[in-house]
């Protein structure tokens, strides 16, 4: 593959200014509507605040890659006194917990930094600053750009195998 | 599809154990919004006024507000309505946080409980599967250790759970509902959740809100941003750093506090101490708090932080907001910040309200002090200030002794004691303790505000037009230069002419007419606030707000898809406004209930309090009684509440 020059977006999550509101939790999930902005639903936003109040954790985390199978280890990580478990920093959606999947159909969920946008609105509405927004060039492998549709299909056939997608395509489309 | 509201509630019948899941009335949020608007409308039809607080008859509402789940930055109250066992009134306290946008992602507008469980249960809303489960490991555990054990027992830290501690349980009347950092304390509505046998509720949501003209609303939501961003840039200059912001009083924020504790009374309500701040005390406050706090947090969707998580060595962490940090070290006379930090925390935990409970035990210390109550009474309590407080609170909130007459609140623990224990009991309104707040010179708007406000707390009424006089006509020029929330250009006219002292100042001027303006402008601004679900600290609390009367209509517009202008959301205002009066007139509220303590100003004017009074009413379309009329009624379209009052022979003196 061909390198080149590539824009590099990037959320830097400072904890420490982290208040707990989940403004970015509600506005992605407005966001990924369809229409946009039409409906609201922290469950089917692609950055979840991983809090727990009591012991001074608050962590924003974004979807990535969805992964077919759990790690067979959980470490945990003691940072700055506070204890994280190793999905709390974890950006799958992964066969062992609820988050970033979508709530209806289970569908996994990625942060796509809000393309089109001058910069994600999770940014945006983060008035406290504890996501901030920047984009830096890297020389990078070029790699084929997947479409929505494909994610999704790609994702199915993680988790159900190709036959029964391809079957179950086949089906549905002798049906319409 | 309905916009912003979910279109059902949840019935609960904690007699029969009985669940439903029922289709609201699309019309009610033409004509009431939602929130308390919509919590009013139930509980007059289905709540008689010969229901008592803790008969299984009265219903406890947990409502959303009308915008609640939307993208409206800080739209998140929850307010729980009911009969307080402390006024007999309608109660209708309310907490921030993150429950009441959980339970619209669940599907619910309102969850409405009415009987009484047998057993202490919690009730469990995970969308459309909705139980009662049993409670009897969480008896007597903390309001906020109560929230922690759910989410454990549920496996969610999403999990949002609202919690009494051992007050509620006890039906303590001061008891209160703790979510997170956010609770509804006053009017001891956490009583009759434990009346009920309802520890907790935990909810969690998974579906969506939707809203009528999405780019519009996001483009006003970004301008309410917008704007937040600016004015944290711009405090409004010449009135004290906790009334220059936005959001509730910074208080978890801020560390100098020269105006509360010069200015607010120590003890029950007593002493001023005019020396108090003094530098030493300064330092080693500061280092208190800055010590004491971990982190300043917000509640759903608001970029104020107005609460803290608080934590200090060989106590368990809680989270605080506002004044409270202060009551327990003013009501004990106790100079140590520490104090107040620590028996914060196990007040919380009790589940008390933070503004009447410390006033009730300094009120029981003033009565051993006067030989009102006798010794025998305080068996074991220690000696210094410090573990008498907790010493009284423990009492109070276990029902121990003297502590069982004391958990009703000082205007009926007095009327109990007897033997002149009522003079004590001074600092009352509708039977409702206040802030500790003794001042010289009666203040027209303020003597309305408490003498009319139904929520008998002057912190839900207050707001938007500043509380004092700016010194010079260029501080008053600047100040109105860009006020543009005003309801009408004459308010500011009303403050340019406004002075410290001569005859444009407190108590005539602002005149009888003017007073009434400001008052109703106040008064509109929270009760559409209560109903959308908006924090009063985004909007009818500080000075210059976000929203106004001029963006409500076209936010609720957008988000609703209902047609709305200034009139039609004035007369909603209205509407709301009548209903819970006419609600508390049909349980017995007259003109005499209204009335500031006798000792709030040391100067009064009895008869300028009478004619406030007479202008005021006549303004809102009531009766000498503070009755609404039959005309005024009927202008709003609430021929079912003249004629229920007309029945009941309340408005057939006419």
């Amino acid at each position: 593959m061909s390198k080149a020059m590539k824009k590099v977006k990037v959320i830097k999550i400072d904890v420490g200014k982290c208040n707990g509101c989940r403004a970015c939790e509600l506005i992605c999930s407005a966001f990924h509507a369809n229409p946009k902005y039409s409906s609201n639903n922290p469950e089917r936003s692609r950055v979840r605040v991983i809090r727990d109040p009591l012991k001074d954790i608050y962590l924003p985390v974004y979807a990535g890659e969805y992964t077919p199978a759990e790690c067979a280890g959980r470490n945990r990580y003691v940072l700055d006194g506070r204890e994280y478990s190793e999905c709390d920093t974890c950006r799958a959606s992964c066969p062992s917990r609820d988050l970033f999947k979508e709530p209806d159909s289970g569908l996994p969920l990625k942060c796509d930094m809000c393309d089109g946008e001058d910069e994600p609105m999770c940014v945006k509405w983060c008035l406290s600053k504890a996501l901030t927004y920047e984009e830096r060039e890297e020389e990078r492998e070029e790699e084929p750009k997947l479409g929505e549709m494909e994610i999704g299909l790609e994702a199915l056939v993680n988790r159900h195998g190709l036959q029964k997608v391809m079957d179950t395509i086949a089906r549905l489309s002798k049906k319409g | 599809m309905g916009y912003a509201e979910a279109g059902f509630n949840l019935e609960i019948d904690l007699t029969r154990g009985n669940i439903e899941r029922v289709a609201c009335d699309p019309n009610l949020a033409k004509l009431y919004l939602g929130g308390l608007g919509t919590n009013a409308k139930i509980l007059y039809e289905r709540v008689p006024p010969e229901v008592e607080p803790f008969s299984p008859e009265n219903l406890l509402i947990f409502g959303t507000g009308l915008l609640t789940g939307t993208p409206l930055p800080a739209c998140n109250r929850t307010v729980i309505s009911t009969i307080s066992p402390q006024t007999n009134l309608m109660a209708y306290s309310m907490m921030g946080g993150f429950w009441a946008p959980e339970l619209k992602y669940a599907g619910y507008d309102k969850v409405i409980f009415r009987g009484k469980s047998s057993e202490l249960i919690y009730v469990w809303i995970n969308g459309d599967k909705v139980e009662l489960r049993d409670a009897s490991h969480l008896k007597g555990k903390g309001a906020v250790e109560t929230q922690e054990l759910i989410k454990k027992e549920l496996k969610d830290q999403n999990v949002q759970v609202a919690a009494i501690g051992l007050a509620g349980e006890n039906r303590v009347f001061t008891a209160s509902i703790e979510q997170g950092r956010s609770s509804a304390s006053r009017l001891g509505i956490g009583a009759v959740m434990g009346d009920k046998g309802i520890k907790a509720i935990a909810v969690r949501g998974r579906k969506d809100v939707n809203v009528a003209r999405p780019m519009e609303l996001l483009q006003l939501c970004n301008e309410v941003l917008q704007y937040v961003k600016e004015r944290e840039d711009k405090p409004v200059p010449n009135v004290m750093p906790i009334l220059a912001g936005l959001g509730s009083p910074q208080e978890m924020l801020h560390t100098d506090e020269k105006w509360h504790t010069e200015n607010f009374s120590w003890g029950n309500s007593r002493e001023r101490r005019k020396d108090f701040w003094t530098k030493e005390i300064e330092e080693k406050w500061k280092d208190v708090q800055e010590n004491a706090r971990t982190r300043l947090i917000s509640c759903y969707n608001c970029p104020m932080k107005c609460g803290a998580i608080i934590s200090l060595p060989g106590m368990s962490t809680y989270m605080m907001k506002c004044f409270s940090k202060l009551t327990y070290n003013m009501a004990a006379f106790v100079d140590d910040l520490e104090f107040g930090f620590r028996i914060a925390q196990r007040a919380t935990e009790y589940g008390v309200d933070g503004f009447s409970t410390p006033q009730i035990m300094a009120f029981a210390f003033e009565l051993r002090e006067a030989g009102i109550l006798g010794e025998e009474h305080f068996a074991g309590c220690p000696d210094d200030n410090e573990g008498k407080f907790y010493w009284i609170l423990d009492r109070i909130v276990l029902r121990e002794g003297i502590g069982d007459i004391l958990a009703d609140g000082t205007y009926w623990a007095a009327k109990k004691i007897g033997n002149g224990a009522e003079a004590y009991a001074h600092n009352n309104i509708k039977k409702h303790e206040q802030l500790p707040l003794k001042l010289g010179m009666l203040n027209p708007i303020y003597f309305l505000m408490y003498s009319t406000g139904e929520k008998c707390n002057i912190t839900q009424i207050e707001g938007q037009f500043p509380q004092a006089p700016f010194a010079t006509m260029e501080e008053r020029e600047e100040f109105v230069s860009d006020w543009v929330h005003v309801p009408d250009e004459k308010f500011k006219q009303y403050l340019l002419d406004w002075e410290m002292r001569g005859e444009r100042s407190n108590p005539y001027y602002p005149t009888v007419d003017m007073s009434v303006d400001i008052v109703d402008w106040q008064e509109m601004m929270h009760y559409l606030d209560d109903a959308v679900g908006m924090c009063a600290g985004m909007s009818s609390f500080p000075l210059k707000p976000p929203y106004h009367i001029h963006n409500y209509p076209t936010i609720i517009s957008a988000a609703t898809g209902m047609e709305m202008d200034e009139e039609g959301l004035k007369k909603i205002y209205r509407r709301i406004r009548n209903l819970v009066r006419a609600f508390n007139i049909r349980r017995g509220l007259t003109r005499a209930d209204e009335k500031p303590p006798e000792d709030h100003w040391r100067k009064r004017f009895p008869e300028l309090e009478e004619e406030l009074l007479n202008a005021y009413y006549k303004f809102k379309g009531w009766n000498s009684q503070g009755i609404p009329t039959k005309e005024t009624l009927l202008e709003l379209g609430m021929s079912y509440v003249s004629e229920d009052l007309e029945k009941r022979g309340i408005l057939s003196y006419e």
